[in-house]
């Protein structure tokens, strides 16, 4: 490998440094230093208010949903995609990795669109039978769903390419049923993908805002998930609570974040 | 009794893989079917939904929409914005994943994780980060919420991983001997940078751009707080949106909605070119 001359590798490594420090470090360390300038007080007085324990409580509830039906769609399309051919999969592959890159205003809008009780496609409908979707949890899930939806795939998917079927063949000529060589083979040896999808679409899931602010109604107390409570409150100069507030999502993203990038290099070794 | 009749069924399977158009069996099919349902009802039929209503009012009244001065300054400032944080990117991205891959220092590893937060981070927590140092009462000094920096601060914020978690694997995988090769031929470093070293990278250089300059234009949620939402001056066009709906134009809102999809869509047919260039030249 050839070596840059030493003035040029500080002047690259400061430029780097810097630039990820006023961006990222410092305002992060700021929110941390925010949160415990009174020591706990702040956080623990933010955490008995009922609206905020409330606000957490249904931000837990939408992210364990939304993950745990991404984790068996993801994992239930990534099957399908790579071991079976069916007409139309070139297409499903391409559309799944859409909600990537869709804002979390449209997919708000888009499915305010289809499933508002008034004017909806399907709404009008659903409330008749006594289903509210919009301004209610279902539609909360699903837009964190929509957001989230490629995280699992497209972990699974290279792992299932690279691993190959020899093990799931050897298993069915060995008299293994399709369920055995699902529970047994394939799944086993696709875990570790599976855990860092879940882990990556937990953290999205917890932070979702734009599209759960559009399609919750944000009332305080109902639908307010912890991601709106963070804007109410600083908006409403409670400051101190939004920071608090914003530590506890930041703590648990980070927590993501650092599990997964511990967990990967452990996995290549074994 | 279940396993033979699994083997009697898995034979004229196994034959008649060679030429079918599938190889779905009952379960799968079902579960093909469950998958498929779930996410037009989730993803499609929401996504028609909005071309539809935005195609509902007619061809003049979306062009009126779009045209109309508020929105029409919200788009030349999403996408201006998102074309000048994405150039930072392409810099910026690239210098970091070079110290991240050819440099050695203490806390380098620090350094690698800290590129993942804005990924992480809750992207209303991500407004209320930068209001600490570019807010009112800035440490710094620099207090830019709410004047026109405050967007490109935001989207800068939110697509600092793109560009340097594309470039990073390429260029763990390009090959020194090369460089070498080519040092010792006499080639200096620059030379050896622009011939050797950049070409190689270009394909992840311009993949990560593209990812870049479609999450900015998408950027709602680290703006809310920070640029204030003045319009002609720091209101972007996912705000534009928001700010129709709670008017209760839904249809106003789905024709400059569905800008945003299309720009999301052309990135991702981009995306696709991209990786068939990298694929063919091997």
């Amino acid at each position: 490998m050839v070596k840059v001359s030493t003035p040029v590798r500080w002047l690259l490594r400061l430029v780097a440094l810097g630039y990820v420090f006023l961006l990222v470090a410092w305002p992060v360390a700021l929110i941390v230093q925010h949160t415990f300038a009174n020591g706990f007080a702040t956080l623990s007085e933010t955490l008995s208010d009922p609206h905020v324990q409330h606000a957490l409580l249904l931000t837990a509830q939408v992210a364990f949903w939304a993950v745990l039906i991404n984790t068996v769609f993801g994992v239930t399309i990534s099957l399908l995609l790579v071991r079976y051919r069916f007409p139309g999969k070139k297409v499903l592959s391409a559309l799944i990795d859409v909600p990537l890159s869709v804002s979390p205003v449209v997919v708000g809008l888009s499915l305010l669109l289809v499933y508002n009780g008034r004017t909806g496609w399907f709404g009008p409908t659903l409330e008749a039978h006594g289903l509210q979707v919009i301004f209610n949890s279902p539609a909360m899930i699903m837009a964190t769903c929509f957001v989230a939806l490629p995280l699992v795939i497209r972990e699974v998917v290279p792992v299932l390419t690279e691993i190959g079927d020899d093990q799931e063949q050897a298993a069915r000529s060995l008299g293994a049923n399709a369920r055995q060589t699902l529970w047994r083979i394939t799944l086993p040896s696709i875990k570790w993908a599976v855990i860092y999808g879940v882990v990556l679409s937990l953290a999205r899931s917890v932070g979702e805002f734009g599209a759960v602010k559009i399609v919750s109604g944000n009332f305080t107390g109902q639908t307010q998930t912890a991601t709106l409570m963070v804007e109410a409150q600083y908006q409403n100069f409670e400051h101190d609570q939004a920071y608090a507030t914003s530590f506890i999502l930041a703590a648990v993203s980070v927590i993501c974040i650092v599990v997964v990038s511990l967990l990967r290099p452990k996995e290549q070794h074994s | 009794m279940s396993q033979g009749a699994t083997l009697a069924a898995a034979r004229p399977a196994l034959r008649r893989r060679a030429g079918s158009r599938t190889n779905l069996t009952s379960g799968s099919s079902l579960g093909l079917g469950i998958a498929v349902t779930w996410f037009s009802l989730l993803v499609l039929i929401p996504l028609a939904a909005l071309v539809a209503t935005a195609a509902g009012g007619g061809w003049d009244e979306y062009i009126k929409t779009l045209t109309n001065e508020q929105t029409l300054a919200a788009l030349k400032l999403t996408v201006g914005q998102s074309f000048v944080v994405t150039a930072i990117n392409v810099v910026i991205g690239t210098t970091i994943a070079w110290v991240l891959v050819r440099d050695q220092f203490f806390g380098k590893r620090i350094l690698d994780v800290i590129i993942d937060i804005p990924f992480a981070l809750p992207t209303i927590v991500a407004g209320l980060v930068l209001l600490t140092l570019y807010g009112k009462g800035s440490p710094l000094g620099l207090e830019w919420a709410n004047t026109e920096l405050s967007v490109p601060l935001a989207l800068a914020f939110v697509t600092l991983p793109f560009v340097v978690r594309t470039v990073q694997p390429v260029l763990e995988e390009l090959d020194a001997d090369v460089e070498e090769a080519a040092a010792s031929l006499g080639a200096g470093r620059v030379t050896i940078f622009r011939r050797l070293i950049l070409p190689s990278l270009a394909p992840a250089i311009a993949a990560g751009a593209a990812l870049s300059f479609a999450r900015a234009i998408a950027e709602y949620g680290s703006l809310v707080l920070l640029s204030g939402n003045l319009p002609f001056h720091t209101e972007v066009v996912s705000v534009r949106v928001l700010s129709f709906i709670e008017g209760g134009n839904t249809a106003a809102a789905a024709s400059v909605a569905t800008v945003m999809l299309a720009v999301a869509l052309i990135v991702i047919v981009a995306l696709d070119l991209v990786q068939g260039w990298v694929a063919r030249r091997g």
